[in-house]
């Protein structure tokens, strides 16, 4: 059981990671709220599955198609609302927020509801761990999610764009000195963490139904971690997903399923009355604001 | 300005091994100094020696790594601002930011709603404005235009940086502290802010000056205080300060 | 000889300043009407309704008071995305007080306004210090947790709620009471935005390091701002409660939370009238669309955004300006 909730709790913390590091690109790296991710990981969702169902298509070229969506979905946004309410993040929530919902609510209305709606997994069977048996889907999550951080860590931290990335969200006028445009950088941005939430959806949607329900949990989720690890820190993603996915992992299994919904609450209300800003947030708290 | 007759007033602020450092960065390192009742000390230095820096760790907006901060006898360093300020310490801010979309005297509304100052005024209902155009009035705005009806943003920057100064005034403070008041404003109005201050002087106060325009403070500085990369490099009358070693090597750079 | 729009003020307003307003009757006309309007118009109509209509314009109001709410939060520099947290602790609290205690409509709406807007207050004190971001993904985040919180633990009724709560004496005082509180609101937030006091919350809102440094403990303030406004929202929740006799998970539906950021995008923001404005024209017009289903959040979510970066003044901007001032054309000299 020990073993069990060890390599599943890593899986968990490998999903948590996966979901928000989407999230933390857009708004913690480069200071673009991007409230409509959860519609975009479900949208990606769908599209995958129309493109495989309706079209027929090879299912590599579905994801590939879906990926490339979500970007230009990503860019889009940032050109038609996010350039229009820039510098006011109050409207920038409120607007991506606003159309995400629009989005899931569609989905909804247009009948997008049931079990015939799931994605294939990449490949079928199962992987023994020592005498725990994991599918391999699972473990392509968590392989997947490992790549995505240690990729992004390397690219906001060792490419031009990366660098510009966190240029545009420390000091916006000062990046435009440099050459840097902040326009284009910040639809790179958007697209990019759009792509990532496709990628998400991608591999961890066929363990289940494609719901619009997940959307929100996404969102939740995605912003529990940001909440707990602190918003713009890759670390903070990180180390918040695996405390909140193994605490998670382990309530489930030695306690009862349905306290997992406390953990997360319990690591928000923890962090809220202790260090309000994330473990390893970077906002300084209003009086620091000099 | 006789030099015994403050000599012998209280120390109305101590400050004693200051230190702050940003991630590598020491921006303010070991300062020590005091200031008497009735004083007005002038602190200078290159840019980036740690002026503002030993201001917001003064004011409460920062809290140091080291050090202590006493205030007519009381422990102040790690008090939020706001008590500070209600202890009597005011301070204006070298990037001055009006609420933009409010009129100048309006502007005043905000400090005349603070405790401190409803304590000592007893601030009635609808008296602030009243007191906010005479005092906006003290410090230049001319009574007979409507330059304090103006809205904040279309004032020029003589008028905000008078707002800003005025704004302090309105708490009431024992302790002033200008950070860069005459930055950005021509001689003609530095020349009719001085006699303000002297007044503020005349009315007791003590006064801190951080400053760039040297020439205008020492006419009405009693002490000057230099610091360099954080130090405190330098202490005494301007003249002294300004022959001194360290000091010239800072501003000119050092020659072999 | 080329011409550009001036904006002047009528006439009439000039006339209807401070005291001259006294002056004529068409005077006090001009600045009585806009506010007896929605005095007339929800007091006044109620007896003339249809019970269909009258069951509308109590959900309106509802939902007004969440918007009214929400408002006032925005006016200290607080973004709430999760209104129906206190639409949903006040509907437990007083749903609470009913089912295990006794206590009658008459004590539980009281208590669950105070202690709702209490416990709100407290449960987002820590995140209302930091940037606005935070504020709005914690706000956004706690209904929906609370709501899986009370699915999988089964407190407070679990799935079901609590059913069979006591419910109004007649669907008169319903009517009437929360029209009452919906107006003593709209004036109360607007009297108090009014005021010095108001001003320093707006100041806040605009430069909080500058109030700082001018001697006010911000944070104390925004505690204040953010209990009315819990309080309020409380309110609708335990208004709701008795009205459908019932609490549960539903108190903290998305719908609670979205519907008054819409309305008072809508209507505009700021002014509290606006949000009023917004909600009655929303929840009327989600009302007779019905039919559709869940098209109705999607109507939400795009006005939302429709509005935010097309017309971000609002609705009742917009009318309050046509009311005040005119146009006309003016040849530059």
């Amino acid at each position: 059981m020990f073993l069990g909730s060890l390599v599943y709790g890593f899986i968990n913390s490998a999903l948590l990671a996966l979901i928000a590091v989407g999230f933390n690109l857009t708004f913690g790296i480069s200071g673009v709220a991007n409230f409509a991710y959860g519609a975009i990981y479900i949208f990606s969702g769908f599209l995958t599955w129309i493109f495989l169902h309706s079209l027929g298509l090879n299912y590599l070229l579905c994801i590939a198609a879906s990926v490339f969506a979500a970007a230009l979905v990503g860019m889009a946004m940032y050109y038609t609302i996010i350039l229009r309410v820039k510098g006011m993040p109050l409207s920038e929530v409120m607007a991506t927020f606003g159309l995400g919902l629009a989005i899931m609510e569609l989905f909804r209305y247009f009948d997008f509801v049931g079990f015939r709606y799931t994605l294939p997994v990449f490949l079928d069977g199962s992987f023994p761990i020592g005498e725990v048996w994991v599918d391999y889907q699972r473990i392509f999550i968590a392989l997947i999610a490992v790549a995505l951080t240690g990729f992004l860590y390397f690219f906001t931290h060792h490419t031009k764009m990366g660098l510009a990335f966190r240029a545009i969200a420390q000091d916006e006028r000062t990046a435009l000195t440099f050459g840097i445009e902040s326009d284009r950088i910040g639809a790179f941005s958007m697209a990019f963490g759009s792509a990532l939430a496709a990628v998400a959806a991608i591999v961890i949607l066929p363990l289940g139904t494609i719901a619009v329900e997940g959307g929100y949990e996404v969102l939740i989720n995605a912003l529990a971690v940001c909440i707990v690890g602190g918003l713009g820190s890759t670390v903070g993603v990180l180390v918040a997903s695996v405390l909140i996915g193994y605490a998670q992992t382990f309530t489930a299994n030695y306690l009862e399923p349905h306290w997992m919904m406390l953990v997360s609450l319990a690591a928000i209300a923890i962090i809220l009355a202790v260090k309000p800003s994330g473990l390893f947030g970077k906002q300084k708290e209003l009086e620091e604001r000099i | 300005m006789g030099r015994n007759r403050i000599e012998k007033t209280s120390i109305l602020l101590a400050v004693s091994g200051l230190s702050k450092s940003f991630g590598g960065v020491r921006a303010v390192s070991g300062v020590t100094f005091e200031l008497r009742q009735g004083e007005l000390l002038g602190i200078i230095g290159p840019n980036g020696s740690g002026k503002t820096t030993l201001v917001n760790l003064i004011t409460g907006f920062l809290k140091p790594g080291t050090g202590r901060v006493n205030y007519r006898g009381r422990d102040i360093t790690r008090l939020a601002p706001y008590k500070i300020v209600g202890l009597g310490i005011a301070r204006t801010f070298q990037m001055v930011r009006p609420f933009y979309q409010l009129p100048a005297y309006k502007n005043l509304v905000v400090p005349l709603y603070s405790p401190r100052v409803k304590a000592m005024a007893g601030g009635k209902y609808g008296e602030r404005d009243s007191v906010a155009l005479d005092l906006l009035e003290e410090v230049g705005f001319e009574r007979d235009s409507y330059v304090s009806y103006k809205v904040a943003s279309s004032l020029p920057q003589g008028y905000l940086k008078r707002l800003e100064l005025a704004k302090s005034m309105a708490l009431r403070p024992d302790l002033l502290i200008l950070d860069e008041l005459f930055s950005g404003l021509s001689l003609a109005e530095v020349a009719s802010i001085v006699p303000i201050i002297e007044k503020l002087r005349f009315q007791g106060k003590t006064i801190v000056m951080i400053e760039h325009r040297l020439k205008e403070l020492f006419r009405i500085a009693d002490r000057i205080m230099v610091l360099n990369y954080g130090e405190k490099i330098a202490e005494g009358p301007s003249d002294e300060v300004m022959e001194s070693e360290p000091v010239k090597k800072a501003y000119l750079g050092s020659e072999t | 000889m080329p011409k550009r729009k001036e904006r002047v003020d009528r006439g009439i307003k000039a006339r209807s300043e401070d005291i001259f307003a006294l002056s004529s009757p068409r005077e006090m006309l001009y600045l009585l009407l806009p506010r007896a309007i929605p005095v007339i118009g929800l007091l006044g109509l109620g007896p003339f309704l249809t019970p269909y209509w009258q069951e509308i314009f109590i959900s309106t109001a509802v939902y007004a008071l969440l918007a009214l709410s929400w408002d006032m939060l925005v006016s200290v520099g607080l973004l709430s995305l999760g209104q129906s947290l206190f639409y949903g602790i006040g509907s437990y609290v007083a749903g609470s007080l009913n089912h295990y205690f006794g206590i009658s409509v008459l004590f539980t709406i009281p208590l669950a306004t105070i202690l709702g807007g209490l416990l709100s207050t407290i449960v987002l004190l820590p995140v209302s210090r930091l940037r606005g971001i935070y504020f709005a993904m914690v706000t956004l985040v706690l209904p929906l947790m609370f709501s899986r919180l009370v699915e999988a633990t089964r407190i407070l009724g679990g799935t079901e709620g609590l059913t069979g709560l006591s419910p109004f004496p007649n669907k008169w005082v319903a009517y009437y009471l929360i029209q009452v509180v919906l107006l003593a609101v709209l004036f109360g937030f607007r009297r108090i935005m009014a005021s010095d006091y108001g001003l320093v919350i707006r100041a806040i809102n605009d430069n909080d390091r500058s109030v700082m440094s001018a001697g006010i403990n911000i944070h104390w303030h925004k505690a204040q701002v953010l209990f009315l406004a819990a309080a309020v929202g409380s309110f609708a929740g335990a208004f709701g409660t008795h009205y459908d006799m019932f609490a549960g998970m539903p108190g903290f539906a998305l719908d609670y939370s979205i519907m008054p950021i819409a309305a008072a995008v809508v209507g505009g923001t700021g002014s509290f009238a606006g949000p009023l404005v917004g909600a009655f024209i929303l929840v009327p017009l989600s009302e007779i669309l019905r039919a559709l289903g869940a098209l109705r959040i999607v109507f939400y979510g795009l006005f939302l955004v429709v509005f935010v970066v097309a017309l971000p003044e609002g609705i009742f901007h917009y009318m309050q300006r046509k009311y005040h001032q005119f146009e006309r054309w003016v040849e530059i000299e």
